[in-house]
């Protein structure tokens, strides 16, 4: 390991070191979100759900939606960081740790979003205590629960060496850095074990993560109602879950890029590569959405195309069409062509992809409960203050985590960027060489790094 | 063992309410007001759905009362997370208010909209209400039970009598309030009750039959009187 005082990088370190007033600024703007939220709470926890748009027949609303969109989200982090370091992709060296600390902050707000949504919050412990595992609401918590873990040890294990510089270098909060370095001095052994761990926690959580969003679909394709009720949602769910992760991934590293000036750690090869991968996406999340309409189309079942018309021309075409566009046609446009003005297309497509994965969450818990079998009045859902309070409270809260965390840990990975330019260059080229028929054997000496 | 159940005659029907009204003063439904009405917010266990006679679009309506129809493979109880609604033995699909988390997932899976919530609190106990049924709180789900009180009454006063429960001694307050008489109720193991052989008349139907819930309130289509 190179001496952790090398200068290099020391502009991952200055954010921890030093606060300036931009930090104070963006603080206070989020904790006014974040106190929005806390007042629609108070209120709600007084006066009942009753305070919010909900009625019979929607159940739910913007609460669930905001569960599915968030814990859809966190697939950004740990799946893609895990993909990424199991691929040996090199360009990976700046982004994982941004993607990790996603996952992690957004699993918290996501799973919170039950919380906000439950009548009686007060008896929550009741899904532990009288739990029946019949239900997909405890294969969620399962689940949940275990992403969140696993993502919180995959967070920290590559964090590590950078905590030991911190320790080391820093003057505040030794003890904190202490604590969490668990003693690591850099040696070879050290390494070697640290590779070998963060490479099994890689191979670990992909099918916890994928396990996570098929089990929230089925919270709804489980059910016997229209347009839930299909087998495609498992997969659907996850494909749009990697599609708003990425987005939101994109979106992190270009606030944080700019903030802390890391322009020289994040290029826009790094954005082109995501860029392309949201594509990828994109097609693939346009693919699942045509099948899943066209075959509730073409059955023509009468219950189903109560919704499917709802949805299309109805009072719920604008949402729809609306994901249509924010989610296929405006990243198409954006994505296909990156050469120039890569960061400008990049954000665009994100941000717009961030809105549609929202719609397209709120497109399917509110249309198939807005229209009973039964001949009853159809119900139109109107979200009032309160639930505009906790979207906007949550969306604020997982910013200020998300920045408080870089004013405490660095926000790119110091000692892998390290190992980048010392190990990486050399054993990528010795890895080239072995894909190449010119060599007589191919010397392959395995190495535990690229993990 | 009993396995209670209900026909309902369409042809008698005539949307009195009359079931409506019995049921909630029997069972402590609460009035919302007004205000939570004209939100969509109504608790009406048994309700009177209306739908436009598609043959006779002359104004006329078509009326079909629904309790909860207690299925016997009930959508419901499956995703309860915490064992709050089940179907008991004898065939009821029950709520437990006291352990209900509120969080709607049986609202939502009930194709028939069974379920409602308490969005607020929309009363305390006071006089006038029956002793037998509990209040609910706000933030929980409540539906009909088929007046299970009656039944625990109705089983006590039989047992205390050493004798087995009478046909008719156990009847819901929708039931025995039908002017129309078309609401019959009884034991649908029982091959020789009332409820059983309207059951096998070539009329029953039950709502949405392919769903398979098989539902344990039976209805008799329009036919006769019709017209």
């Amino acid at each position: 390991m190179a001496d952790p005082a090398d200068t290099r990088d020391a502009i991952l370190l200055a954010p921890i070191e030093r606060t300036g007033r931009g930090f104070y600024w963006a603080v206070a703007i989020l904790s006014l979100g974040v106190l929005w939220g806390a007042v629609a709470y108070a209120v709600q926890l007084d006066g009942g759900l009753g305070v919010t748009g909900l009625h019979q027949p929607v159940s739910w609303g913007f609460y669930v939606t905001n569960f599915v969109f968030f814990i859809g989200i966190s697939h950004a982090g740990t799946l893609i960081s895990a993909i990424l370091r199991l691929s040996r992709a090199e360009w990976r060296r700046p982004i994982t740790r941004m993607a990790e600390v996603i996952t992690v902050m957004v699993l918290f707000i996501g799973a919170g979003q039950i919380l906000v949504d439950l009548g009686r919050p007060d008896r929550v412990m009741n899904v532990i205590r009288h739990g029946r595992y019949q239900s997909p609401l405890l294969w969620d918590a399962t689940s949940i629960s275990a992403y969140l873990t696993a993502s919180l040890v995959y967070l920290w294990l590559p964090m590590i060496p950078d905590i030991a510089i911190l320790r080391d270098r820093l003057g505040k909060r030794k003890f904190f850095y202490t604590v969490l370095a668990l003693g690591w001095q850099g040696t070879e052994r050290q390494h070697k074990v640290l590779n070998r761990a963060i490479a099994v926690m890689a191979v670990l959580v992909i099918p916890i993560a994928v396990s996570v969003h098929t089990v929230v679909s089925f919270v709804f394709s489980m059910t016997l109602q229209p347009m839930w009720h299909s087998t495609i949602f498992g997969p659907y769910f996850v494909v749009g879950a990697i599609f708003s992760g990425i987005a939101a991934l994109i979106v992190a590293m270009l606030i944080f890029r700019k903030a802390y000036g890391l322009q020289g750690y994040l290029r826009p090869i790094h954005f082109r590569y995501l860029g392309q991968l949201l594509l990828v996406m994109a097609l693939l999340w346009f693919y699942f959405t045509f099948t899943e309409y066209l075959t509730g189309y073409y059955g023509g079942e009468v219950e189903e195309m109560k919704v499917f018309w709802g949805k299309f021309w109805g009072p719920f075409s604008l949402f729809f069409w609306g994901m249509v566009l924010a989610n296929f046609v405006i990243p198409l446009f954006c994505l296909v062509r990156l050469e120039r003005r890569t960061i400008g297309k990049v954000l665009t497509a994100s941000l717009s992809v961030i809105v549609g994965m929202w719609l397209e969450r709120f497109i399917i818990v509110v249309p198939t409960l807005s229209y009973p079998r039964l001949p009853f009045p159809e119900g139109i859902y109107w979200p009032t203050w309160v639930e505009w309070g906790e979207t906007a409270a949550s969306f604020a809260l997982f910013a200020l985590f998300y920045l408080l965390f870089t004013k405490v840990f660095p926000i790119i990975s110091i000692w892998e960027i390290q190992e980048g330019r010392e190990v990486g260059l050399k054993e990528v080229e010795e890895r080239l060489l072995t894909y190449l028929p010119d060599t007589v054997e191919p010397e392959f000496t395995p190495v535990d790094r690229g993990g | 063992m009993a396995l209670w159940g209900m026909v309902i005659d369409l042809d008698r029907c005539t949307g009195c309410q009359a079931c409506v009204m019995a049921c909630k003063a029997e069972n402590n439904v609460p009035a919302v007001g007004p205000k939570e009405a004209s939100r969509e917010r109504i608790i009406s266990w048994m309700q009177v759905l209306t739908e436009e006679d598609k043959e006779h679009p002359d104004g006329k309506l078509r009326f079909l009362p629904r309790p909860c129809l207690h299925c016997d493979d009930p959508p419901c109880t499956k995703v309860c997370p915490v064992y709050a609604t089940y179907r008991d033995p004898e065939g009821i699909v029950a709520q437990i208010y006291a352990r209900c988390i509120g969080c709607r997932f049986c609202m939502a899976a009930c194709p028939y909209n069974a379920k409602y919530f308490n969005w607020h609190t929309y009363q305390k106990e006071g006089p006038g209400q029956n002793p037998d049924v509990s209040v609910r709180q706000k933030g929980i789900v409540e539906k009909c039970t088929f007046c299970h009180h009656r039944l625990q009454k109705a089983r006590e006063r039989a047992l205390a009598e050493h004798r087995e429960i009478e046909p008719g001694e156990y009847v819901p307050a929708c039931a025995e309030a039908c002017p129309a008489r078309a609401i019959v109720f009884g034991d649908l193991s029982d091959p020789s009750s009332e409820v059983s052989k309207l059951a096998r008349s070539p009329r029953a139907f039950r709502l949405q039959e392919e769903l398979g819930t098989k539902p344990k309130v039976i209805y008799l289509t329009e036919g006769e009187a019709r017209g």
